[in-house]
């Protein structure tokens, strides 16, 4: 178990260097010259060779990467080129609503998923696993940003049950728990769509696999109530589900960009963005670098758990 | 092995009997045999097709100009609504046919779906197949440069790229293309490994076939069945992507129509007509979906496990 997880922490090293270099040259294939890109129109001359000193413009680009990257791991992810304020802080205040768009949305999705799939495998080919079928290739057809439009078509416009835009209402009373939650509804349920096909989907193949095995015939025979040989076979049939689950949170938050930009959620989604409207590289860069960063390291947290419920998979 | 189960049974094929008999049914001719039968694979590659010919079509086909804007008075009259004389489907914010646009459209968003996966599969198939079939080091190599970028969720490398290279349909291609190079060099390495080590390489290399005649007539005919249907998969989502970054002003500019950035420019006119906006997606959604229900199809047909 200890030496898995260890192995497994350090493979995060290199994939975090592939992020690194992949977000590093994200400003070479910027078109024209970075310092032109990088600083704002008005800048004068002693700031563009202020920051070709800082970059390290004049040397090799292998120092050049390392330079960045040094101050990146310090979390100097350099300036908004807008704004002028630190890239860092400014994702990291935004990450928190993200993060709490797709937590929900991932908690809602994988329940329903999860219980969808079962029941599918469990009646597999009537009428119910067809329904089930036809749920999860719809969600993984739908645009998440259509669908959050439609919401605020039908909620917002139509039945005004629901607010179309923010996080808080502006200037608002009462309790800002109640207020975020039903500003949050819009854009979670948007979220879902593609999240419950794919684990649906996934749940539904992973337990008909299990079923087929002998042991669930040995169970039944064994004349075990229908629930608990569901229970076993749930069990069994998790894993390969959870792997997928660190994977949909990745696609949750790069949804959520999307749908972020539909509901002017106040979080990285909505920050990036803008940031391509202003042509903002130091922000699309910092930005993407750490929900990336973030990804890899969530995903190690579901390998390693599964290894915790899933022993098998150590010895792989 | 598992075609013996499959395998039509001569009353209800138009196969003849002694066809049956004679030799087996090829892959591909079963492969058709079992997609005749699917009904709602069928219904959706019809409705594919005729989403395409309506994009090929669009310029014979499109009722008026679709960048033909009126200027006449406010947003709230110049916005039809769907059934409008004239405008079948309603006209835009600017008071240009909905339906034109739709038809036009299509071509882009189709095109920017369609593309990158073809030019990643090609890509995508180069790599893998190099890498699997030398082996060893260079094989370690290029898949773990590979690996780097599946430590993005693609939506977000794709934004990334296609922010940096700045606005425009080429700079899409170019994003989305990159982006499904890595997933379908790894399909491909993978098939081409397990495909290099079997019998029949082995026999025809004894034969004295050479590695480019062992590529070409072994490795790439077992190659092409998974990378198609995996490509296929990936049709439904370039799609969606592919709208989505012009949705985010990423894609072609105006007055262009293209699907998704007709959407983001419909979306203040909700307030005014709720429906007229809620087209270009749904145009995404049913080319989406008809792409998924396609490559289900032809997954289950061509009985590939990926």
């Amino acid at each position: 178990m200890w030496s898995y997880a260890a192995r497994r922490v350090l493979f995060v090293i290199p994939t975090l260097f592939g992020v690194s270099i992949i977000m590093f040259f994200l400003l070479f294939v910027a078109p024209g010259d970075p310092l032109v890109t990088l600083l704002p129109p008005d800048a004068g001359a002693e700031k563009k060779a202020e920051l070709a000193k800082k970059m390290g413009l004049d040397k090799p680009i292998i120092v050049q990467y390392g330079v960045w990257l040094q101050n990146a791991v310090q979390g100097d992810l350099g300036r908004s080129i807008q704004r002028g304020t630190p890239v860092f802080s400014e994702v990291m205040g935004a990450l928190k609503n993200t993060v709490l768009l797709a937590a929900v949305a991932a908690l809602l999705s994988i329940t329903a998923g999860a219980v969808l799939g079962t029941i599918a495998a469990f009646n597999q080919g009537r009428w119910v696993d067809k329904l089930a079928s036809a749920i999860a290739i719809t969600g993984l057809s739908l645009p998440n940003y259509w669908v959050a439009i439609l919401l605020i078509i039908l909620f917002s416009v139509t039945l005004q049950w629901l607010p179309a835009q923010g996080m808080n209402t502006i200037g608002g009373s009462g309790s800002g728990v109640v207020d975020v939650m039903r500003h949050m509804v819009i854009p979670v349920v948007a979220l879902m769509m593609i999240s419950v096909g794919i684990i649906t989907r996934m749940m539904r193949a992973s337990v008909l696999e299990v079923l087929n095995q002998e042991y669930v015939t040995a169970l039944r025979a064994k004349g075990l109530m229908p629930f608990n040989v569901m229970l076993h076979v749930v069990k069994n049939a998790a894993p390969p589900v959870i792997t997928v689950v660190g994977l949909d949170f990745g696609y949750l938050v790069g949804g959520s960009i999307l749908v972020e930009a539909v509901v002017n959620w106040p979080g990285a989604g909505g920050l990036l963005n803008l940031a391509i409207q202003q042509r903002d590289i130091m922000v699309i860069q910092g930005t993407v670098l750490i929900l990336a960063s973030s990804f890899v390291f969530l995903n190690l947290i579901v390998d390693i758990f599964n290894t915790i419920i899933d022993p098998r998979i150590r010895r792989t | 092995m598992r075609d013996a189960i499959t395998q039509p049974q001569p009353a209800e094929t138009g196969f003849a009997a002694e066809a049956l008999a004679a030799k087996p049914i090829s892959h591909w001719k079963l492969a058709w045999w079992r997609l005749r039968r699917d009904k709602v694979t069928l219904v959706a590659a019809v409705l594919l097709v005729l989403i395409i010919l309506a994009a090929l079509l669009a310029p014979v086909i499109s009722p008026h100009d679709p960048n033909l804007a009126s200027y006449n008075g406010n947003i709230v009259n110049r916005i039809a609504p769907i059934g409008a004389p004239e405008h079948l489907l309603g006209t835009d914010e600017q008071g240009r046919d909905m339906l034109s646009r739709l038809l036009w459209g299509g071509r882009m968003t189709l095109l920017a779906g369609v593309l990158p996966v073809f030019v990643a599969s090609v890509l995508g198939s180069l790599l893998g197949i190099t890498a699997g079939f030398i082996g060893g080091r260079l094989n370690m190599l290029l898949m773990r440069f590979n690996d780097m970028f599946y430590a993005f969720p693609f939506i977000l490398l794709a934004i990334a790229i296609s922010g940096a290279l700045g606005p425009g349909l080429n700079n899409t291609l170019i994003a989305l293309s990159l982006v499904f190079t890595p997933p379908i060099a790894r399909v491909a390495e993978s098939v081409t490994t397990s495909v290099r080590s079997m019998d029949f390489v082995e026999s025809a290399r004894a034969s004295g076939s050479g590695d480019l005649a062992i590529i070409r007539y072994h490795i790439v005919s077992n190659v092409v069945g998974p990378i198609i249907v995996y490509a296929s998969t990936l049709v439904g989502v370039s799609i969606i992507a592919a709208a989505g970054l012009s949705f985010l002003g990423l894609g072609v500019s105006p007055p262009s129509a293209e699907w998704g950035i007709m959407l983001n420019t419909l979306r203040q006119s909700i307030y005014i007509d709720p429906w007229v906006p809620a087209l270009p997606g749904m145009m995404i959604f049913l080319t989406s979906m008809s792409f998924n229900l396609v490559s289900d199809g032809m997954r289950d047909a061509l009985d590939v496990r990926l």
